[in-house]
């Protein structure tokens, strides 16, 4: 039994914050709202920590680690707001294979995946986030090596080297990588509520491609990873917005005393505090599932994408409300964990298709345990 | 991330099977009792736990030269584990054995050891915890039953204890009482051992929501005990309590999910119906409770490590059972709305949620345990407090003042 961190992944937690503190990525992006342009290049940093091959096999020049050690990548990421794009390029490198892979995880070029959600209980077809609305789109479709159809809201497809795109045939699901400059590729920027998140419309109109070798469970593997990959961001913003909101409570005086000594405030912050710890309980749930338990590994990111969304939702207002009014101006820090919290909760099938999952994880389980 | 036992637990756990699997067949059953029947409940469960004992499966951690099994505390979680794989009850006396015994390992006498341990520990004598009291729950140091020196050396004890499980098949109980009113709070109370069968003793069973009665209302009046009933120093009381608490965490840290609260038992109760599986409210709720006792169980994970790493689960463990009562509670709401009043009428849901707004104060308010993490664990400054340093005779005095005024 050993359920904590081991010594490898303190010491890279560690490294991760060091590498990410030579910037001021929080300043950065209260600039990048006015100006989204400004937003510091933080790739050379993580091709430099060697988080562009964390998760590929030494044999194709990564570093072999597991999706525990990436969430610990990406929390340290959500602590600081720093817009380091591996939400896009971590799940290309589980798909990815030869030539590709190699060049992905030496850094070389960076990837952006197409995030695409696989079947549920009760939805039997591959889909991508649709441009507004709930209804799920169908993911796009191949012919040969040719890609028709188009995903919303993609992470990190902006100045990408290279799109992994999911398509399907026959309802079998496949995967491209598909140079972004060819012919029949559009990428779009949205515009993000978060101005640390870039985000963009990809239409892929009779796209070429080249196929790679990943199968379906490559291909959910991913999208799993991705869940936990934005949830370890938000379970770092919540640990960023706790400490925040501690010290103010702390500082802060009212009538005689500290607001951190009134209960009504105090018994927010410890149900920050709750929600942290159960959404890390669930990270390292996900981490051990990833690496041990392959077939829980759905069922455990997507109750951590739960847990998380939740534990951020209410941090990033509790950090507004605790500093009151000027909690809830321009120039405060706290909007800004509000906007990452706000449109994470929206990315990659929204926080709702998560809990979706969860239950029909379970439910599926139960119909044929019994 | 290892979840898996060292060659060294896999070992004992072989031995627990094995031993269980040779003697289940003589376990009694995992229900409660029948009404009417309780008496043959005990007997079996008693008889149970001392052929636990006797093949060291009861005590686990409690020290060789005491009857107990020696171990750590992980080996009592395979323990508790394995006797849930056989399907058979663990021991009767949970308190006394968990919490009880250890407080007087600790602080008891030499006499008190070699008198109580061994019929405690094969449920030949039960236990139980007379702590709380009708008006001194969260604030357990505001208890008001008295033990008032004799000419003797013994004491006289008069007062009333509440939620004390057990006290009407238990043997004897252990009591926080004060001894000393002119002094601050925490510092006049003794703890003693009191048989629960002396004169003066009343005990009321305190029916709850459920209709069942797990508690009692203990009533002492002017009860005679020896001197040598004092465990700890007398006028010491409240570190003698403070270790019984501290167990009680350990307890609460091995036994994250000895509620039942399970995401697949509540997935359970709703596959078999497809609509509501198919339901996309029902499957939000669903989706997000059971996040919520996955992370229970995660987080109990988390817990095991502090303890075989030699720790203890800290303070923030409290909250463990903020999160379990909140899902379950959750979860009855939607089996309920799923099957409708019949699950309300009686059986396993309407018990769930007929006990569950009890638990959100059982073991600590809520408040009182958001008060602790956010004071010890977070480091927030505490409320002002009215009663530091004051005689406990004048504090009651100003709050007698305070309800006239």
């Amino acid at each position: 039994m050993n359920f904590e961190l081991s010594d490898e992944q303190l010491a890279l937690r560690e490294a991760a914050q060091d590498a990410l503190q030579r910037e001021d990525t929080v300043a950065a992006a209260r600039e990048a709202l006015e100006s989204p342009e400004s937003l510091p290049d933080l790739w050379p940093t993580a091709v430099a920590a060697g988080w562009s091959g964390l998760l590929a096999s030494e044999a194709d020049g990564g570093a072999e680690l597991g999706p525990l050690d990436a969430m610990l990548i990406a929390a340290e990421a959500g602590r600081r707001l720093a817009p380091v794009p591996l939400l896009g390029h971590l799940p290309a490198t589980v798909i990815a294979s030869g030539e590709t892979l190699a060049a992905l995880a030496s850094g070389d070029k960076r990837g952006a995946w197409l995030p695409t959600m696989p079947p549920t209980d009760q939805d039997p077809d591959w889909t991508v986030d649709p441009e507004s609305g709930i209804e799920r789109s169908p993911a796009p479709s191949l012919s040969g090596n040719r890609v028709t159809g188009r995903v919303h809201w993609v992470p990190d497809a902006v100045g990408a080297d290279l799109l992994i795109a999911i398509a399907v045939e026959n309802g079998q699901p496949r995967a491209l990588v598909i140079d972004p400059t060819s012919s029949g590729v559009t990428i779009e920027s949205a515009k993000s509520y978060d101005p640390t998140r870039s985000v963009a419309h990809v239409n892929l109109a009779d796209a070429e491609g080249t196929l790679l070798d990943a199968d379906a469970n490559d291909i959910a593997r991913a999208w799993a990873l991705g869940q936990g990959l934005i949830a370890a961001e938000s379970l770092g913003s919540v640990e960023e917005a706790l400490e925040r909101s501690l010290e103010y409570s702390k500082e802060r005086y009212t009538f005689g005393r500290p607001i951190g000594s009134y209960q009504a405030v105090k018994h927010a912050l410890v149900e920050i505090y709750r929600l942290q710890e159960n959404a890390r309980s669930l990270m390292y749930y996900a981490g051990w599932a990833g690496d041990s338990a392959p077939e829980e590994f759905q069922l455990a990111a997507h109750a951590f994408r739960v847990g998380a969304t939740e534990a951020l939702d209410f941090a990033s207002r509790e950090l507004i409300s605790v500093h009151g009014g000027i909690g809830a101006t321009w120039e405060h820090d706290a909007p800004l964990f509000f906007r990452r919290a706000q449109l994470s909760r929206r990315l990659l099938g929204g926080a709702g298709s998560a809990a979706d999952r969860v239950a029909g994880e379970l439910l599926t389980a139960a119909v044929s345990a019994s | 991330m290892d979840l898996n036992d060292t060659p060294e637990q896999a070992g004992y756990r072989a031995e627990v099977r094995a031993w269980l699997d040779a003697n289940k067949a003589g376990a009694p059953g995992l229900d409660g009792p029948e009404a009417g029947d309780e008496e043959r409940f005990i007997a079996e469960r008693r008889a149970w736990q001392g052929k636990l004992a006797e093949a060291n499966l009861a005590g686990v951690t409690w020290p060789a030269e005491f009857g107990g099994g020696g171990r750590g505390p992980l080996e009592q979680v395979i323990v508790t584990q394995e006797l849930s794989h056989a399907g058979v009850p663990g021991i009767l006396d949970v308190i006394g054995v968990g919490m009880l015994g250890p407080t007087i390992i600790a602080h008891g006498t030499e006499e008190h050891k070699q008198r109580y341990l061994a019929p405690m520990l094969h449920g030949d004598e039960v236990w139980c915890q007379l702590f709380s009291e009708p008006a001194a729950g969260s604030d357990l140091a505001g208890i008001q039953t008295k033990a008032v020196a004799d000419a003797d050396g013994g004491f006289r004890i008069s007062g009333q204890k509440v939620w004390t499980t057990n006290a009407h098949f238990a043997s004897y109980g252990l009591i926080l009482t004060r001894t000393n009113p002119e002094v601050s709070k925490h510092q006049g109370l003794t703890m003693f051992i009191v048989p629960m069968d002396a004169e003066g003793v009343t005990i009321r069973p305190l029916r709850q929501i459920t209709g069942e009665a797990e508690f009692n209302e203990v009533f002492f009046d002017d009860v005679k005990v020896g001197a040598d009933a004092v465990v700890g120093p007398v006028d010491g009381g409240w570190g003698v309590g403070l270790t019984t608490l501290l167990f009680e965490r350990l307890a609460i840290g091995v036994g994250s999910e000895g509620f039942g609260y399970r995401a697949d038992r509540f997935a359970n109760a709703i596959a078999s119906d497809p609509a509501a599986a198919a339901n996309s409210d029902v499957r939000q709720r669903l989706g997000h409770l059971a996040a919520d006792l996955l992370a229970l169980r995660y987080t109990g994970y988390r817990h095991l490590t502090a303890i075989a790493r030699g720790g203890l689960p800290g303070t923030e463990a409290a909250l463990g059972k903020v999160t379990a009562v909140k899902a379950a509670i959750e979860a009855g709401d939607l089996i309920a709305d799923v099957l409708g009043p019949e699950a309300l009428a009686e059986g396993e849901w309407s018990y769930l949620i007929s006990f569950l707004p009890g638990l959100k104060s059982a073991g600590g308010t809520e408040e009182i345990l958001r008060n602790m993490v956010g004071e010890r664990v977070l480091g927030l400054p505490t409320e002002p407090r009215l009663d530091k340093g004051i005689p406990f005779s004048e504090l009651r005095a100003r709050e007698r003042e305070g309800v006239t005024s």
